[in-house]
């Protein structure tokens, strides 16, 4: 069932945080038991592995949970150390430069991009898009340090930021669907070329989610939040 | 050796004396035993260089060693913790499990206490009962897992016990402000003894927090607060 390795992992098809763990188990080569969380209501095993978020994505290995995207991953790559490619790179200065961007890319980037998709007023949202569009330009100034003229933001194979972007570029692409278009190639040029460069990858491509589903998703969830804002309007 | 040479062994931090996310690399410079050099900035008017090392945030702390800046306090503590891995003592453990449990409890302060902490010490009538609330509830949790240890670390104070250390000095500053007493020792006997451990603890003790100017410095944020000011 779940192979050699008693990895389980607790998801959710849409979660930009889930596709980043499957993004580093696929990378790793490492198999694993998939367990589905429904949306609405959060299974026993959920609520025992993870009491204190109630969130996905959860690692379960050898029966010990681990939560948090970026702690799943790191904890991947030192667990499983000896096998496939690293995600971090080696040299304590690089890993702290990779670590800084991550943080940013969760706590700055996806702030405003929650805020330009899921804000109550037109106001509230064009003005999350003027920071998600800041915030992304600056990402593509990271992206020039970190690569160096390689491919990827670890260089010339993937690594931990390309992981902790590349989870996020199913709902980029929804998105752009949907009227919000957060790489421009004319603004972030590297940052275009990079997300397909990395999408098309063998270890990516399977695990990335259905664009369209996510589109249909998205759709579901902004009827929702102006449905929910209509009412609080009242 | 020249004294270009000789400069760049002694890293170099960026501190503002309030901030309790400078004072959580100091401890951590000292776990190690590293020497530093120590640039306290003026923050309403910053420094060229912290803008240059830090042009994303503009935020203290910032730690440049060999020429290189690290930015972000949590980045800068596993800096520290691998750039001088066979020095003093360790800041993370070594087992990956274990280690994935210290950086999801270290992110426990800035994800879930912090947030409700703040509001209880800015806010006054309902709004502020209900965080006080709050922030107890979040305490329980801290409260439980500490379990009777000495240190979320262990028996010496590691990368959890540094990033919650604010709660061991400022919480009581809080409190005095406030006239609210928060960690008591009958509901949070566990925390309570962490408290005064972490402040006798090696690291610590001989670099304490600045208590009487930070007490100062919050009983004037919250009056402004009150006052409507920020």
């Amino acid at each position: 069932m779940a192979g050699g390795n008693d990895l389980k992992l607790l998801g959710m098809w849409a979660s930009p945080f889930v596709v980043r763990v499957k993004l580093a188990l696929s990378l790793k080569g490492l198999s694993y038991e998939y367990v589905e969380e429904d949306f609405s209501t959060k299974s026993e095993l959920l609520l025992r592995s993870n009491p204190v978020h109630k969130k996905v994505p959860v690692l379960i290995h050898h029966g010990k949970p681990i939560c948090e995207s970026s702690i799943i991953l790191q904890y991947i790559d030192e667990a499983f150390a000896g096998t496939g490619p690293s995600l971090l790179p080696a040299d304590p200065y690089e890993r702290a430069i990779a670590r800084f961007w991550a943080a940013y890319i969760d706590d700055k980037m996806l702030a405003a991009w929650t805020q330009a998709t899921k804000g109550k007023t037109e106001e509230e949202r064009a003005e999350g898009m003027k920071q998600t569009l800041a915030t992304v330009a600056t990402l593509e100034g990271a992206f020039r340090d970190c690569s160096k003229g390689k491919p990827f933001f670890g260089g010339d194979s993937v690594g931990y930021l390309d992981v902790f972007l590349g989870g996020l570029l199913g709902w980029v692409r929804a998105y752009e669907k949907l009227g919000v278009k957060t790489f421009d190639p004319e603004k972030t040029p590297l940052l275009v070329a990079w997300a397909e460069r990395f999408w098309s990858l063998e270890a990516v491509e399977p695990v990335m989610p259905d664009v369209s589903k996510l589109v249909e998703f998205g759709k579901m969830l902004l009827a929702r939040a102006a449905a929910a804002a209509a009412g609080e309007g009242n | 050796m020249n004294h270009q040479e000789e400069g760049e062994k002694v890293p170099k931090l960026f501190g503002f004396w309030a901030s309790p996310h400078v004072l959580k690399v100091i401890w951590a410079l000292r776990i190690k035993g590293v020497q530093y050099d120590y640039i306290e900035e003026d923050l309403p008017n910053k420094s060229d260089q912290l803008l240059e090392y830090n042009p994303v945030h503009k935020k203290v702390p910032v730690l440049v060693y060999q020429g290189k800046p690290t930015a972000e306090s949590q980045v800068i503590l596993e800096f520290i913790d691998e750039a001088w891995k066979h020095r003093g003592d360790p800041i993370l453990p070594e087992d990956p499990h274990q280690r994935a449990m210290a950086r999801f409890w270290a992110r426990f302060q800035h994800d879930k206490l912090s947030p409700p902490i703040w509001k209880w010490f800015t806010t006054q009538g309902k709004e502020q009962e209900d965080a006080y609330e709050a922030s107890i509830e979040q305490l329980l949790v801290l409260e439980k897992e500490l379990d009777g240890k000495r240190f979320f670390g262990g028996d010496k104070i590691g990368f959890v016990d540094l990033s919650l250390g604010q709660v061991s000095y400022v919480i009581p500053i809080f409190e005095e402000i406030t006239g609210v007493k928060m960690i008591t020792e009958q509901k949070f006997p566990s925390m309570s003894a962490w408290m005064g451990n972490f402040l006798t603890s090696p690291s610590v003790k001989d670099h304490p927090p600045p208590l009487d100017k930070l007490q100062a410095r919050y009983q004037a944020i919250r009056e402004a607060f009150l006052k409507g000011e920020i």
